[in-house]
């Protein structure tokens, strides 16, 4: 694939300087694209555009299952009850506090491991990446249970092996509190998630040229300086784009808090608030008004960094 | 599920009818059943089972979304009574045939009846019923004076535990437990959760705020702060407690009659001494004021029949049959699942392998069911988030903010 990259410069020059000669070729290749992502355009829209505006349109109705007769047209009341709700503010507190917690111990974490991917033996290298992938091959729902049982009261051996640390003892219940159970889901998370951003900035970092290092340590740059002015810039894109993915994937959070408390003790996340309207108790107006407001925040992150980070998603796929 | 999809496209072997029996998981009892009542159609029809997930909510949703989607391969499954009303208000139950509706409910718990009822008409067919009984340590009852022949109340029950040291078994999870244990203890107190039942949700009353409601919520905060209830109580399910009454501190606990098969499991598989299941006791629930009888816990299985089936007639003959005197008592001892039936307790085979057999009937007798409506989701939903933790209820202000939270919901004037 890297070698069909053009360099900068051959690239961007006809388009500052077009020419009549090339509107041919730019044309069929036009086609070509739309021939060839022309047909995954259109099963997406179909599997994800429907469904949304589908959720939109029964958003505006007092709808339930059970009830399908009384169906009436209330137009955005659903919204002004979710909106003026606490349950709706709280879930979505806990939902930003997940996210920024996780996202930050992960991005910290994965680059960690990035690095120790990228630097370690080349012998133990592959070995070394599939054990760190393991984690995140792992069934969340799976893992969510693992950690469960793990910080259990009955199966749990946590309670045991750190019972020497402060406020830890044979009785602490973990999932009897808020943010004793929030702490345990956003370690399932971390330990869930961290492989998927350390192996984009494994990407990232592969991309980083080495005759920069070598530049830089002749010029007698310390670790550190080489890290923050050459390393951290040239691989800024795959750090917006992990953050990016990580950050909208931490906040649809549900498998870990639906295994764990069942949204007990404060600990529901969105994406469980609009389960429970949607699936539990079969309103389907209320749970899809829950559905688009999460949505529109996911929309919301992925325009914020997009826009206001400037992240450039083909720049991380070394197109740029 | 391809069990199932064959049965829907195929429409059975050599043209008899297949019926697909939508079942809850158990120990493979029903699935025998169903063989057996092929058999004994004789070839006019057969009986296929699909197995539903685990939990009664979960059981609710998937036969809810295929129903609502007109599933037309839905013909019998097995319900948990609290989802009976909506089912049958929504119309996804088949009308029970007149002369069908006698026959399945003589000799039958009324509870049962209670439960497969909605609007005066009978719109399930009662299978099998579960009740909770007051499972003590007879070393721990001695030790504390506790005179376990006569019925006992909470009060003495909390003492008799604090005076051993012992714990007490409740389940204290914000999960459809929760609502089992307060219902007893409400109706056990002369109340119930629902004081004025109705088909639109706006109009339901609630009974929280009575003094039923209120004494019941001051017993919950009181057992739950007793010090003996353990440290996992607010999520302590009917596993968890029944492993804590297990342990050498187990006392008392309040728990279904699978808590004896499990424990005789364990003996069989070496975990466990013999000793102590000779030490389990069993009582009726605990009373909440001395001498008024106790209102214990109810659940079960009824069977409905799926409005688009399309073989109801066929259906409903089945349900006669699934739910014979002879099927519940191998159901009984096979899944030791108790029947609804009450012929079924003088079954020698049944006395035999279920030591505490009369006193489950007994206790099948007074139990209450749970609150009968249709927003049932939502009654349950909002209980287990005003009375979770169950250690800081307060009998002053909880059933008011209970009152108003369930009240709010059911007028999607909030979200749950």
């Amino acid at each position: 694939m890297t070698t069909t990259t053009l360099p900068p410069s051959e690239k961007t020059q006809p388009v500052s300087a077009p020419g009549h000669t090339t509107s041919d070729r730019a044309r069929s290749e036009r086609k070509l694209g739309w021939l060839l992502a022309g047909p995954a355009l259109a099963v997406m829209l179909l599997v994800t555009a429907y469904p949304i505006l589908q959720a939109v349109y029964d958003s505006l109705f007092d709808y339930r299952l059970t009830d399908p007769d009384n169906r009436s047209f209330t137009g955005l009341s659903n919204y002004l009850v979710i909106l003026s709700d606490s349950t709706w503010w709280i879930s979505m507190g806990v939902t930003v506090l997940i996210t920024l917690v996780t996202v930050a111990v992960e991005l910290v974490l994965g680059f960690a491991l990035a690095f120790v991917m990228a630097k370690a033996l080349k012998a133990i290298r592959p070995v070394l990446r599939a054990a760190i992938l393991i984690p995140y091959a792992v069934i969340t729902v799976v893992s969510a249970f693992a950690w469960r049982f793990a910080f259990a009261i009955d199966t749990g051996f946590v309670n045991t092996w750190f019972g020497w640390l402060p406020g830890i003892g044979a009785d602490t219940d973990w999932f009897g509190g808020q943010w004793s159970a929030l702490f345990v889901v956003c370690i399932a998370e971390i330990w869930k998630t961290t492989p998927f951003i350390s192996l984009l900035l494994l990407a990232g970092l592969a991309q980083v040229p080495e005759v920069l290092q070598e530049a830089a340590k002749v010029d007698g740059a310390t670790w550190w300086q080489r890290l923050r002015k050459v390393t951290l810039p040239n691989m800024k894109a795959a750090i917006m784009v992990a953050l990016l993915f990580r950050t909208l994937d931490a906040f649809r959070v549900f498998d870990s808090i639906f295994v764990m408390t069942a949204g007990a003790n404060n600990t529901e996340s969105v994406s469980f608030l609009a389960y429970r309207q949607t699936i539990s108790r079969l309103e389907i107006g209320l749970g899809s008004a829950v559905s688009v407001l999460l949505f529109l925040v996911v929309v919301g992150i992925a325009a914020l960094f997009i826009k206001g980070f400037k992240v450039d998603l083909a720049s991380a796929r070394g197109e740029g | 599920m391809v069990a199932s999809t064959l049965a829907a496209c195929g429409g059975g072997s050599g043209g008899v009818p297949t019926l697909t029996w939508y079942t809850n998981p158990d120990a493979g009892g029903q699935t025998e059943i169903a063989a057996r009542c092929t058999e004994a159609a004789g070839g006019r029809y057969r009986i296929e089972t699909a197995t539903l997930p685990r939990e009664a909510s979960a059981q609710r949703e998937q036969l809810v979304r295929r129903l609502a989607a007109n599933d037309t391969s839905i013909d019998l499954m097995s319900l948990d009574p609290i989802f009976v009303p909506e089912f049958a208000q929504a119309g996804f139950l088949a009308p029970v045939p007149p002369e069908l509706a006698g026959r399945v409910t003589e000799d039958v718990v009324p509870a049962a009846v209670e439960t497969s009822t909605w609007e005066d008409q009978l719109v399930a067919v009662p299978f099998w019923s579960n009740t909770q009984l007051l499972w003590y340590r007879k070393s721990v009852a001695e030790a504390a004076g506790l005179d376990m022949t006569k019925p006992v109340t909470w009060d003495q029950v909390v003492s008799a535990a604090q005076d051993q040291d012992k714990l007490i078994g409740v389940q204290g999870i914000r999960a459809e437990a929760l609502t089992v244990w307060f219902n007893a203890l409400i109706e056990s107190a002369g109340g119930s959760i629902i004081a004025e039942n109705s088909t639109d949700p706006e109009q339901v009353t609630l009974g929280l705020e009575s003094d039923a409601g209120r004494r019941a919520t001051e017993l919950m905060r009181d057992i739950s702060n007793s010090g003996q209830t353990g440290p996992a109580l607010s999520t302590a399910n009917e596993d968890s407690t029944a492993t804590g009454f297990e342990s050498a501190d187990g006392g008392f606990m309040v728990n279904y009659s699978f808590v004896y098969a499990r424990a005789l499991g364990k003996v069989e598989d070496g975990t466990m001494d013999q000793a102590t299941v000779d030490d389990y006791g069993w009582a009726l629930y605990p009373q909440v004021d001395e001498g008024t009888e106790s209102a214990p816990p109810y659940g079960g299985i009824n069977l409905g029949v799926g409005a688009l089936s399309e073989h109801p007639d066929l259906a409903y003959d089945a349900t006669e049959c699934i739910t014979s005197t002879e099927n519940q008592a191998y159901y009984f001892v096979h899944d030791g699942n108790a029947a609804s039936d009450t012929t079924v307790y003088d079954d020698p085979e049944v006395v035999e392998a279920f030591p505490m057999a009369e006193t489950i009937r007994e206790s099948l007798e007074q139990a209450a069911p749970r609150p009968l409506t249709a927003y049932y989701s939502e009654v349950t939903g909002g209980l287990q988030r005003r009375y979770h933790p169950t250690g800081s209820v307060d009998p002053a202000t909880t059933p008011r903010e209970a009152t108003e939270f369930i009240t709010a919901v059911l007028r999607k004037e909030q979200l749950l």
